[in-house]
């Protein structure tokens, strides 16, 4: 902001090893007083680590950390927040079963009388204007309103330096918004703000000031307001980014998936039910789900890929086949595959070779099988293939799956099931915790895949990835899906108000527009 | 100084066959320590019971023979160990396997010949898979843990024993013993070598580890079994049925402790009395872990194990000991093996105390 400002942190010649890799090698930057700092990088460029340091979760092997131009150690959490630093965490650490109010107690340092502490939290966010009941419980809040108890929890301490770690990333469009109208508030109060996130256009609307780290190391420290989002995503992975190549006047076949009536039941208390899912996905079309995590869409995703049959056979319909109650190897053999969020342990076995992890769901439908017995032969070909033809960085087919780094094994994955020519592929978080270069490459490979004559359904999070992705959309909330609408024609605000929870109701969605634009005109 | 576990990247193959030999290890040394402390001379304990039994070459018959019931049980059991399957009840199903068997023997009265062996052993794996699928039942569809309920049918399968043999299956030229008629040459396994009570059975207990190799390594089912103890959701994902794959672990198990006890009836003790059950059963659990659940070590635990139970029986005589004290060293050999499996995950670092104080508070 100010140049003459003094330098609220600086970092002297960080360096920070593990074994066998050095996470952080000689960095150098410092934040001032008021400003609004990003740290950007791939996953494995060493923010975390540095960020870890400076919250004194771990120690530095080499270099000095200065606060307010004096060098100081920061020994651990508790030492860091007496110097006034605070973090909100990407996973919080909140106890379902208690109130915000509790929690927050919890989380104190000192011991402050209940009704002394709520005075204060209903002072912070009467300041701030973050809106929340200290009596709720935890369990009744939605990922937005927890991270608010812990961005509340941070304030408290009246920090000088907040560190935020990808707080955007299970957010709508409107609460970013929220948020961003609080960090903004706190910056012109003085608060330094050190924001971590590889939201590009975020980093650009927010930030002052960006570092960019690439494999441990600074390459860069730039003004994101004259960077565009583009430059900045280069400087990250260091190499020229590839735009997702897509024909133009892209026309689709018949309806190759159908889903229509689709009701799950919930099995735990915390799971979410399915209720009257329709929709249907034309052949080459890439069909996106987007919704706030917890909306249902692992469900989906079970539901869909015959892991959790159905009770209608109808409800599933592919290619004329009716396949609600088929489960998921007899879908497989009709063409469904399927990629699940979670990587480890359900999409891959960490501890079986890539081999091993090809005959778990290519088997049947390329011929593994011969009376019963494997033939690791053909498993070995066709995992080598996937890995030549994905670039999937491996010692081997007999590498384990849980050596892989994330963004490779999702490569595998992805290819596995690509290359077995699926005529329906339904993907969970695609480029979850994967680097900017593996996301291009398996949009890539989706968007080819739809052009062969496949229809695909990803379910993201990530709204910006959908938007580019996709050619149509829906909205996934509490276990119902929003109308179909096209992406090019998309309204950016009504998506926010689908995540939501309104549901596709004019009426509501003019009314939760003007209550929004109400926040947004009295943002103290 | 502080000692740190720290997680591979894999799991380490050397851990794999070191721990289990490591395990028979300490055993020894911790069995000779122990011994000492209480007056007796450990060296020579420790000598009878592994070292014996080994050695002198008469006694080589006699592990052979328990060998046998052991790595066949173990093999059924490793296969429901590896998919997180646990059947404890497996002396259950060695008692019953063996009980079907004598009923065909007695359907048969005093003829034999290899269509009623084959028919005995037949009856002998199926009553040990009736008695398996009880749990295996239960478990799938009540959601009963398989560890209560198939250990507590042993105990039912030991009053079912001690009801027939005292009651309708009485051996009527037995003065009254409660025992069953011992069955005739045509009735029981052959005798592999002459002047050697090394009975067909054995050469099976030989045999079955291979094949089980070949099913676990080579075959699609193998390869359920694996994921499903590995990793349930990927094996969901990968088109596996959890609960068949319950069904099919508890009755292979169910059937080979039934075949283990058929064949331990036809081809070695020839008659069910109340001392029939020995606990084979549970010291299979033994070794299917020292065996690391893997067909051919299975192999090779039984031995281990036999030899133990041999010497045991050498210790008794030679220095006094009781021939429980065998239970006591098998008993510490799995503590020592399941204490080191951690080893094959992770590996143990020494860390300097200062950067162990700076590593506890992070709390988040």
């Amino acid at each position: 902001m100010v140049s003459s400002a003094i330098r609220r942190l600086e970092l002297r010649g960080i360096v920070k090893r593990f074994p066998g890799v050095l996470a952080n090698d000689h960095v150098s930057f410092s934040v001032n007083a008021g400003e609004i700092h990003a740290l950007l990088g791939e996953n494995g460029a060493g923010k975390s680590t540095l960020v870890k340091m400076i919250y004194g979760i771990m120690q530095p092997d080499a270099g000095e950390i200065l606060w307010d131009g004096e060098e100081v150690t920061i020994a651990n959490p508790k030492a860091a927040r007496r110097l006034g630093v605070g973090m909100v965490f990407q996973h919080f650490s909140l106890f379902e079963a208690m109130t915000v109010l509790e929690n927050i107690a919890l989380g104190m340092d000192a011991s402050i009388p209940a009704r002394e502490l709520e005075t204060r939290i209903r002072e912070v966010m009467e300041t701030y204007g973050l809106r929340l009941d200290p009596h709720r419980l935890v369990s009744t809040l939605s990922v937005g309103e927890r991270q608010r108890i812990e961005i509340v929890r941070a304030l408290l301490l009246n920090p000088a330096l907040l560190i935020m770690d990808e707080p955007t990333s299970v957010l709508t469009p409107q609460e970013v918004d929220q948020l961003f109208i609080v960090l903004r508030q706190l910056a012109k109060e003085g608060c330094s703000i050190l924001y971590i996130s590889h939201k590009l256009h975020e980093i650009q609307a927010l930030c002052d000031e960006a570092t960019i780290l690439r494999a441990g190391r600074v390459v860069d420290t730039c003004d994101p307001k004259v960077e565009t989002p583009r430059s900045m995503a280069e400087k990250m992975i260091g190499a020229g980014l590839k735009d997702i190549q897509k024909k133009a006047g892209r026309h689709f076949g018949d309806e190759r998936l159908i889903v229509s009536g689709l009701d799950l039941p919930a099995e735990g208390a915390f799971d979410i039910a399915l209720k009257d899912i329709s929709f249907s996905v034309r052949a080459g079309e890439i069909f996106g789900i987007a919704g706030v995590a917890g909306n249902g869409q692992n469900a989906l995703l079970l539901a869909l890929s015959g892991e959790e049959p159905v009770s209608d056979d109808n409800m599933i319909i592919v290619d004329d086949h009716s396949l609600g109650r088929t489960r998921a190897q007899g879908r497989r053999l009709k063409g469904v595959a399927s990629v699940p969020e979670e990587r480890h342990g359900h999409a891959a076995v960490p501890d079986f070779s890539l081999s091993d992890n090809t005959i778990l769901t290519a088997r049947d439908r390329l011929g593994m099988v011969y009376s019963g017995l494997i033939r690791p032969g053909m498993a070995r070909d066709y995992t080598g293939k996937v890995i030549q033809a994905f670039s999937v960085k491996a010692v081997g087919v007999g590498a384990t799956a849980g050596s892989l780094s994330g963004g490779n094994l999702q490569k595998y994955i992805m290819g596995r099931e690509i290359l077995q020519n699926p005529t329906v592929l339904v993907v969970s978080q695609p480029t979850w915790g994967v680097d900017a270069g593996a996301a291009a490459a398996i949009h890539q490979a989706l968007v080819d895949l739809a052009e062969k004559g496949s229809a695909i359904v990803v379910i993201s999070q990530d709204l910006d990835e959908l938007l580019s992705l996709c050619d149509t959309l829906a909205v996934i909330n509490g276990g119902r899906l929003s109308a179909k609408m096209q992406v090019e024609n998309a309204d950016i605000e009504e998506i926010g108000l689908l995540m939501g929870g309104v549901h596709g109701d004019p009426q509501a969605t003019a009314a939760a527009k003007e209550h929004l634009e109400a926040a947004h005109a009295h943002p103290a | 100084m502080r000692i740190r576990l720290e997680k591979r990247a894999g799991p380490s193959r050397v851990m794999v066959i070191v721990t289990p030999i490591a395990s028979v290890l300490l055993t020894m040394i911790l069995g000779v320590a122990i011994f000492h402390a209480m007056g007796i001379n450990g060296f020579r304990a420790v000598q009878d019971i592994f070292l014996t039994p080994v050695l002198a070459s008469y006694k080589w018959q006699d592990v052979a023979v328990k060998a046998a019931p052991l790595i066949i049980i173990a093999l059924g059991l490793s296969v429901g160990n590896r998919a997180n399957v646990w059947n404890i009840g497996a002396e259950g199903q060695y008692v019953i396997g063996a009980l079907a068997g004598a009923g065909v023997a007695l359907l048969f009265g005093a003829s034999g010949g290899v269509l009623v062996i084959l028919l005995m052993i037949l009856a002998g794996i199926l009553g040990g898979m009736a008695w398996a699928a009880v749990p295996a039942f239960l478990k799938n569809r009540y959601g009963v843990n398989e560890i209560l309920s198939s250990l507590m049918l042993t105990y039912v399968a030991l009053q079912v024993l001690s009801y027939l043999i005292g009651g309708p299956w009485k051996d009527p030229n037995g003065r009254n013993f409660p025992q069953t008629a011992p069955l005739t040459p045509e009735q029981s396994l052959p005798i592999l070598f002459e002047k050697t009570t090394i009975h067909l059975g054995v050469a099976i207990a030989v045999i079955l580890p291979f094949a089980f190799w070949l099913l676990m390594s080579r075959s699609v089912f193998g390869f359920q079994i694996r994921v499903v103890g590995a990793a349930p959701n990927a094996a969901r994902y990968g088109g596996f049925d959890q609960r068949r794959t319950v069904w099919q672990a508890m009755l292979i198990g169910g059937a080979m402790a039934g075949l283990a006890g058929v064949l331990e009836f036809t081809g070695a003790l020839k008659v069910i009395n109340l001392g029939f059950p020995s606990g084979y059963g549970f010291t299979a659990i033994i070794v299917a872990f020292l065996g690391r659940l893997h067909p051919i070590g299975v192999l090779v635990a039984g031995v281990v194990l036999a030899i133990t139970y041999v010497g045991g029986q050498v210790a008794q005589t030679s220095v006094h000991i009781p021939n429980s004290t065998a239970g006591i060293f098998q008993a510490m050999m799995l503590f020592f093996i399941l204490a080191s499996d951690i080893l094959v995950r992770y590996r143990l670092r020494i860390v300097p105390s200062k950067a162990a104080a700076q590593a506890a508070p992070a709390g988040e």
